[in-house]
């Protein structure tokens, strides 16, 4: 299975610059780990020490907020598509 | 209806049904949206609502004197509320509002008499914060109204568009609104919630071109002070390209001209809605239309392809 991640400019760092990396994982956490093996680096600018997303990063699985799909938890299936991106304001 | 000054007749705006686009409108069950027309307040959005009840805070606790200056960073809505505010009320304005809004905005900002400081495009909203928290510090005299986290500004839509959505509404399932300062949902949800626990509470936030999140590192993100995720069921992250479809299917469909982030917030309402007819679930799924078009004709949003018109919104605020 694999998973389109798309990867906000300031994390372009870790991936050589691509916008968007395939990654795969039954799970949010198993998709970050799977990540972190093939761009080293990234699942810490994500996750915090305590194992919760960081609290400026906002991530998305086909468009929806995963703080309310089960976080790190949210299961996957094939040809979901993550979007990470950092929290910005409005208004 | 009649009032004694334009600030008294904010609020009480109309809730309409979709018809066309609601899922199953006479369904068994059904499944309906509602539209909250904010377009309808005095300089025509939402933001009146935080405007004013901000104001008056300020004028209860002593902080705003008349002849004073306000001051606060703001996209645009927020600052052309406080603009007619502050002009009928006596008070000066400065805004700090990003380069990349929609040319209106600033003309009507000018128009009221505030005075603008552009903050770069490249730090979006974020940078405008940034920058108004410094000018604050650099002019003490001026009163910095924040509507991130100033509780006036939530405190609007629990004592006003929760209620009158209700009252217009009993029978609500969901309840959808865009995320920006989150005073909307966190006013309207919390209303909601405790008068219907088992409400939905759903945002839809704007996904920018790569632009906006021009951040230097991930703490320089911000989440607004106002924001509890507790208060919310489910949010989601619309693209400028769906957010401009729903705009353009709420004229085409229902005769509603709405801003570009209404489209966004309708994609949301929709998503929920085909669900709910998915599982043969009720539903009346009321939703704010924020603002009219008028705003954004410049952007080129209502004119030719979809693709072209997202293309054009790369790298502005529209919400």
């Amino acid at each position: 299975m694999t998973i389109e991640v798309k990867i906000p400019t300031i994390l372009r760092s870790y991936t050589d610059g691509a916008k968007s990396v395939a990654g795969k994982g039954d799970t949010l956490a198993a998709l970050f780990d799977d990540l972190d093996a093939s761009h080293p680096g990234l699942k810490g600018r994500l996750i915090t020490d305590d194992g919760g997303l960081h609290r400026f990063v906002n991530v998305y699985v086909n468009d929806e907020d995963v703080r309310f799909t089960g976080s790190l938890d949210t299961a996957l299936k094939d040809g979901d598509s993550v979007t990470i991106l950092p929290a910005v304001a409005g208004g | 209806m009649r009032y004694d000054s334009l600030t008294d007749a904010t609020g009480e705006t109309p809730l309409v049904g979709l018809p066309r686009l609601s899922p199953h409108w006479a369904g068994d069950p059904p499944v309906r949206l509602w539209a909250k027309l904010e377009d309808r307040n005095p300089t025509g959005s939402i933001k009146d609502r935080a405007a004013l009840s901000m104001v008056r805070a300020a004028e209860a606790d002593g902080r705003l004197t008349p002849g004073c200056t306000i001051l606060e960073p703001t996209s645009g809505n927020t600052g052309i509320s406080l603009a007619m505010v502050a002009k009928v009320r006596g008070y000066g304005l400065v805004c700090v509002m990003p380069e990349n809004t929609s040319l209106e905005r600033r003309q009507l900002l000018e128009m009221f008499g505030a005075r603008i400081i552009f903050s770069p495009a490249a730090g979006g909203s974020n940078q405008a914060v940034a920058v108004a928290k410094q000018l604050a510090a650099e002019n003490p005299d001026w009163v910095m109204l924040y509507q991130y986290g100033n509780l006036a500004n939530a405190q609007a839509h629990y004592e006003g568009t929760g209620p009158e959505i209700l009252r217009d509404l009993p029978t609500i399932t969901h309840f959808v609104a865009g995320l920006g300062t989150t005073g909307t949902l966190m006013g309207a949800g919390r209303y909601l919630r405790e008068k219907v626990p088992d409400v939905q509470i759903v945002a839809a936030e704007p996904r920018y071109g790569e632009l906006v999140y021009g951040l230097r590192n991930i703490e320089e993100g911000f989440v607004p002070e106002l924001y509890n995720d507790d208060v919310l069921t489910s949010r989601f992250s619309v693209t400028s390209y769906d957010a401009l479809r729903r705009t353009r299917d709420l004229v085409e469909h229902e005769g509603i001209f709405a801003g570009i982030s209404s489209g966004a917030i309708l994609h949301a309402a929709l998503s929920i809605a085909d669900r709910m007819a998915a599982m043969s679930q009720r539903a009346d799924i009321a939703f704010i239309v924020a603002d009219g078009g008028w705003k954004y004709l410049s952007t080129g949003a209502y004119e030719g392809s979809l693709q072209h018109a997202a293309e054009k919104l790369e790298g502005q605020l529209w919400a």
